[in-house]
């Protein structure tokens, strides 16, 4: 798994490639939780595109940095979801909890 | 495949036999775990989204006894059986068995449970996503081993599709 960052006015935009499991979910988790916490960034945006897989340690992440955002009332978007990461967020009802978009553009517009 | 089968999943050995994978308990397996179970899905006639519940099921099993009987040591072993087993309901097709084997404490069933999901919460979802994507799911402890037996069924209409 890789993650990277791109900083645009008030967002940060993560472009995370691969699956993200209990190998590299301490990666993701810290990454969302510094850009949060310490940078206090008032958009953090997720693009899962090329994300094809995401147990349950990956989604425990993102679910950390909703609620680190809400906690600080930061925005925290994802959008590119892959069929496996759809099923799990609506498995674990959390689908509707996060702000969820089809693309990026739809995720930078909204 | 055991050494020496080489008619395929489709006519596997008479006790059912498919696949046996030995691994370390080590996170970075898991990837390799998943893409085996995808193909072998795949061959045994699943639908996409069931082949996804399959390999979803075994990660976060694997994860559980990773994180949970060896408390996170990367060099124990772990062994996953995979068999075609029948289902005891006529209406239904073959089934997937995968046994998952491990050498920590046993396990307490109390434990077994999950969590509610009525929280926004990190945390605790493996048992969950394993409970909702598979038929069968038991736990025991045989020897100085936790066994967990998994099992999926072929839906009706993909059973002609198995090779």
């Amino acid at each position: 798994m890789q993650i990277s960052a791109r900083h645009s006015d008030n967002t940060t935009i993560f472009d995370v490639t691969g699956d993200i499991d209990l190998a590299n979910s301490p990666e993701v988790r810290k990454a969302l939780l510094r850009e949060v916490r310490e940078k206090r960034t008032p958009r953090v945006v997720m693009n899962l595109t090329k994300v094809r897989y995401i147990d349950s340690s990956g989604v425990a992440s993102l679910v950390e940095g909703l609620k680190a955002s809400r906690d600080l009332n930061l925005r925290f978007i994802l959008f590119g979801l892959s069929p496996s990461a759809r099923e799990v967020l609506q498995l674990s009802r959390l689908l509707k909890i996060f702000e969820v978009y089809d693309d990026e553009d739809q995720a930078l517009s909204s | 495949m055991r050494q020496g089968d080489t008619t395929g999943v489709g006519f596997a050995s008479d006790d059912g036999f498919l696949l046996k994978l030995e691994l370390h308990s080590d996170p970075k397996l898991l990837c390799v775990v998943r893409g085996a179970l995808e193909r072998l899905t795949e061959v045994f006639g699943f639908s996409p989204p069931d082949r996804r519940s399959v390999t979803r099921a075994v990660d976060e099993a694997l994860t559980n006894i990773m994180r949970h009987c060896y408390n996170g040591r990367t060099d124990q072993p772990i062994e996953v059986c995979c068999t075609r087993v029948r289902s005891p309901a006529s209406e239904r097709g073959d089934g997937l068995e995968i046994l998952l084997s491990d050498r920590g404490p046993a396990v307490d069933p109390a434990k077994l449970r999950g969590r509610r999901l009525d929280e926004i919460k990190p945390g605790g979802l493996g048992l969950h996503f394993i409970r909702q994507s598979m038929d069968t799911v038991e736990y025991k402890r045989a020897g100085s081993t936790n066994q967990f037996r998994l099992v999926k069924y072929l839906q009706p209409s993909t059973q002609s599709r198995t090779p």
